[in-house]
Parts: C-alpha cells; structure tokens; sequence
C-alpha cells in the first residue's frame, strides 16, 4: 500500500502563489556540487536536476514548507522564505 | 491597518502562540495573532499527542469541547529489528482517569484553540506573512507584514513563529540550526473504519493508543510513531537530518518501509492514505534554547527549540511557554516597561518550569543522537536485543545458564565489547540524568 509521492501529494490541499517561494540562488553553485543532496532529502521531490540544460529545477508548488532544505543544503545555495500570507500548503488534518 | 498599535503582536497561530494571545487577551490587552495559514494550524503537523496537563491550566476541561480524536489508554514503546519486534506496553484505568492525553488533527485542534484566544478579544490577522520585525535601536518594536501597509505597531511582540523561525534567526539572537538540531518527520493518516481500528487495537468507545518504536529506520537515527484517531491511523518517522543527507534516501522511503514491517503492516492493512504530511521537529534540547527574551520581544515554543524529544513532549511545553510569556506581558503591560530586564521574568519563569528542568535533565540526549552511539543504537542493538530475546525464550534443550550467558554476550558484542558496553549504558544513564 505505498503510495508514489505524486499520489501522496494529490492528498495535500495547496493554494499555489504564482512567484516560488524557494529560490536558488547560484544554479553554478548546483552544477559544481558534487552530492546534490536536496534530490534525496526533500519530502516532496521539489527538486530535480535536469542534466540537460544542467539547471536545477523547483517544483514549490508541491512545497510543504518543512524547511529541511533549508538547512539541508551543503551550499546554503537554497535562499527559503515564507509563502506569501494565505498561500502554500493548507492541511485539512495535520 | 495602517500603523495600528497594539499592546502586544504574537506571531503564529499554534499553540505557542494561541496560548500566549489568550493569556493576554482575557486580561484586557490589545492583541493581534497573526498567522499565515489559510486559518491557524493550517501548517501544523506533529508526531505526538496532547496533554491535559498545561493546557487544561489555560482552558480548565478543554476536552469537552475541542476537537480531539481518542483518549489515550495505552502506550506502547517498540524496539524493532527488519522482522520483529520486543515490546513495552502499559495500560491501567487509573492511567486515563483523569485524562492524560488525546490524539488529535493538527489542523483542526489548533484552529479550534486560536479560535479561543479570538474569543477572550484577540485580534485575528491570518493569511498574513510576517516578513520582518521593525527595530529601534536594540528594541522590536512592531512587525512588517506582507499586506499593503501591513505595518503592525506594538509594546511587545511574542515569536512563536514555529521550528524555522526565520523571525528568531532575523533578530540574531541565535543562530541557524544545525541539521543535527532538528528531524524531518514525515507522517501519513491512513483512513480505517472505527471498528477495524477498535478490534486491532483492543480499544472501545474513544478510547486510543499509542505506539512510538526504534530501530528499522534504516540504520538512521529516527523514531517512529503510531496514533490510533477515530477513524484513522497516523504513522510517521522521523529522521535527523543530518543523517537524512548522508543516507542519500528519500524520507518517505523510510516511511514506506517501516510500513512494510510484518507487525506494522497488519496495523494498517486495508487503509487508505487521507493525508500526506511533513514538518521540522526541533531536537536540539537544552543545549539549543536561544535567549528567551530580549528588548521588547520573547519566544516560545518550537522557535525557541522546546521539545522534550524523550517524553515525546511539544505541545504541551509551547502551551506552557506560551502562558508564561503572556503572563510577562501583562505584569510588563501594568508596568509600562518592556525592557529585556522586565521581560527577563519570563526567562525566570521558564527556567522554574518542566520547559527547562525537564530539557536539562535530558540535556545528554542530543550527544547521545547526534555522537557515534547512535550507530549501536539505532542500528545494532534494537537487531541484537530482538535476536536474544528469541533465543532466551525458544525452549530448545539449551540450559538456561547458558541463555543468559548467550543474551549478555550478545548485548556486549553489539556494543563493541564489555567497555563499550559499560560505556554506552553510563553515558546513556547521563544523558537522562543531568
């Protein structure tokens, strides 16, 4: 009964803001590290690494405003802010 | 609300914050709550249960009204290996009478309780971000908001703005967390029929258990945890960070295979996820508390790191602090002085609190979770301890002396040897008992 993280995130009512709340700030700094940790430890798989254009991409509009990202980047690379007021995550339960 | 003035602003809506703008409002200061949710506990998540204890200091026989999901009557503490587990569980009448603690929804208790400080007078403003507290000189003296001349003006302003508090870290008193200082908790509610849950777990009427259990969180140190609701099951674990980078694996990965653990799976079978959830759990303990109090200012609750990560306290203790800073309010309030040398009586009232005794009794414990036992810990000895236990119990022949000889030898290898082992047990005994 596991449930794939788009599933698990189909369960979670947003209220999406049109700008992201997470920013990176180098995507250089991306390119150049070497775990690339933030493809693991976020809960939402907000992030992914495109090898492509070899850019860092961010899906905050799955965001659950946990933080750990913020403190989980190696390279403090994340800037983190707050949704705007009313925006983001609402949990119907919690 | 241009430039409106208030005699104290609280920032967020949880129980920290909803206990200290209730204590302020029922004396007749002006106050505002602000939070950014949807509606207060829109962002709250937790991994625990709710005491009677602090809140019912607050709100004399809350349960009658709040929104609550079981009452509490037995615990049960887990030690897991991949395939079984060893158990101690309690259960006694007097145990739940008086009520000790309730399941509850996050969501809709914190709501229900924010809604309470709403009533005593206090001021609502949510769907609104703090996204800056103004300063004069080393004073706070209000906070800027992302509404349109969302200035707030105030005498006093409460951070109760939750585990990341970015305001806490704004007003430099401490610095960031380390990813050792918190856990990532990762939770699911599992919709069950009612009587399903009853007959699995031996429950009648409201009542609910509770189960928290170690070990088989894939060699990470987490804790994992069970509550029975009324009609769902929450699960969840909750992993350092520090080791979440390290282990390269997802969180919810961790979460699915604790699902998968033969005793687990039986609990949950035939249920269907309601809800996803993530949220911070502060771990630092003792040791991580910033200053309390400063100029015009004092922080509560997970902000301020107060969590007793053994007794699976938070809630109550956010409840606590968040009392005692209202109650600082108001003696600074008829004083008119909100200096850090009045507000330092808030400082005084913790540390004479179970928010400090408790947290220094235990301050060992973020040494003990973060140090290299936590290898033994969370990876052997939960195995061995399940593997001799086993042993001692099968009647195979094998004499009893032996057994016992078989269960230390192991426990001692596990360990790294009979130092080792002496070593872990002391500094396990320290940890708790500071």
């Amino acid at each position: 009964m596991s449930a794939s993280i788009e599933e698990r995130l189909y369960t979670i009512r947003y209220k999406a803001d049109e700008q992201s709340h997470l920013i990176v700030k180098d995507q250089e700094v991306c390119a150049q590290c070497p775990s690339k940790d933030c493809l693991f430890f976020c809960p939402a798989d907000v992030y992914d690494w495109d090898e492509g254009t070899r850019t860092l991409s961010i899906a905050y509009e799955n965001c659950v405003e946990c933080g750990t990202c913020r403190l989980g980047c190696s390279e403090q690379n994340i800037e983190w802010k707050y949704p705007m007021g009313g925006y983001g995550i609402a949990y119907k339960l919690g | 609300m241009a430039e409106e003035r208030f005699d104290c602003v609280v920032v967020g809506g949880g129980p920290a914050g909803a206990a200290a703008a209730y204590t302020m409002a029922k004396a007749g200061l002006k106050v505002a709550l602000i939070d950014r949710g949807e509606f207060p506990g829109a962002k709250n998540v937790f991994g625990g249960v709710l005491f009677r204890s602090q809140l019912e200091d607050l709100l004399p026989e809350f349960w009658k009204e709040a929104p609550l999901e079981r009452l509490i009557v037995e615990e049960r503490l887990m030690l897991l290996d991949e395939q079984g587990m060893v158990t101690l569980s309690h259960r006694n009448p007097g145990f739940a009478d008086p009520p000790n603690s309730w399941s509850a929804m996050r969501a809709q208790f914190d709501a229900w309780f924010a809604g309470k400080a709403e009533k005593a007078g206090a001021v609502p403003v949510y769907q609104t971000t703090v996204t800056e507290l103004l300063q004069e000189g080393d004073r706070v003296v209000g906070v800027r908001t992302d509404r349109e001349d969302g200035d707030l003006y105030a005498d006093i302003v409460i951070v109760a703005d939750g585990v990341n508090s970015l305001l806490g870290k704004a007003l430099g008193v401490h610095r960031e967390w380390q990813p050792d200082e918190v856990s990532l908790g990762v939770k699911e509610i599992i919709h069950l029929p009612r009587n399903v849950i009853e007959s699995r777990f031996n429950l009648e009427g409201n009542e609910g258990a509770s189960i928290e259990f170690l070990g088989d969180t894939l060699g990470m140190t987490g804790l994992g945890f069970l509550y029975t609701n009324k009609e769902s099951i929450s699960i969840g674990v909750g992993i350092m960070v520090n080791d979440l980078q390290k282990a390269r694996v997802k969180p919810y990965a961790v979460l699915d295979h604790v699902k998968q653990h033969p005793y687990i799976r039986k609990l949950i079978a035939g249920g269907e996820v309601e809800e996803y959830a993530a949220h911070l759990i502060p771990e630092g303990g003792f040791h991580s508390m910033p200053p309390l109090a400063g100029n015009g200012w004092m922080i509560c609750g997970d902000a301020a790191q107060m969590v007793n990560a053994v007794n699976g306290e938070g809630t109550n203790l956010a409840v606590l602090s968040g009392r005692l800073a209202g109650e600082t309010a108001i003696l600074a309030h008829v004083r008119g002085d909100y200096s850090l040398g009045m507000l330092d009586h808030y400082n005084e009232s913790i540390r004479a609190s179970i928010v400090f005794k408790d947290l220094k009794k235990y301050s060992g414990i973020h040494g003990l979770l973060s140090g290299p036992e936590r290898r033994v810990l969370f990876g052997k000895l939960p195995g061995v301890l399940n593997e001799s236990i086993s042993d001692y119990m099968s009647v195979n022949g094998i004499t009893k002396e032996e057994k016992q000889k078989m269960l230390i030898h192991q426990l001692r290898d596990a360990a790294g040897g009979n130092v080792e082992l002496l070593r872990l047990g002391l500094k396990g005994w320290r940890a708790i008992n500071r």
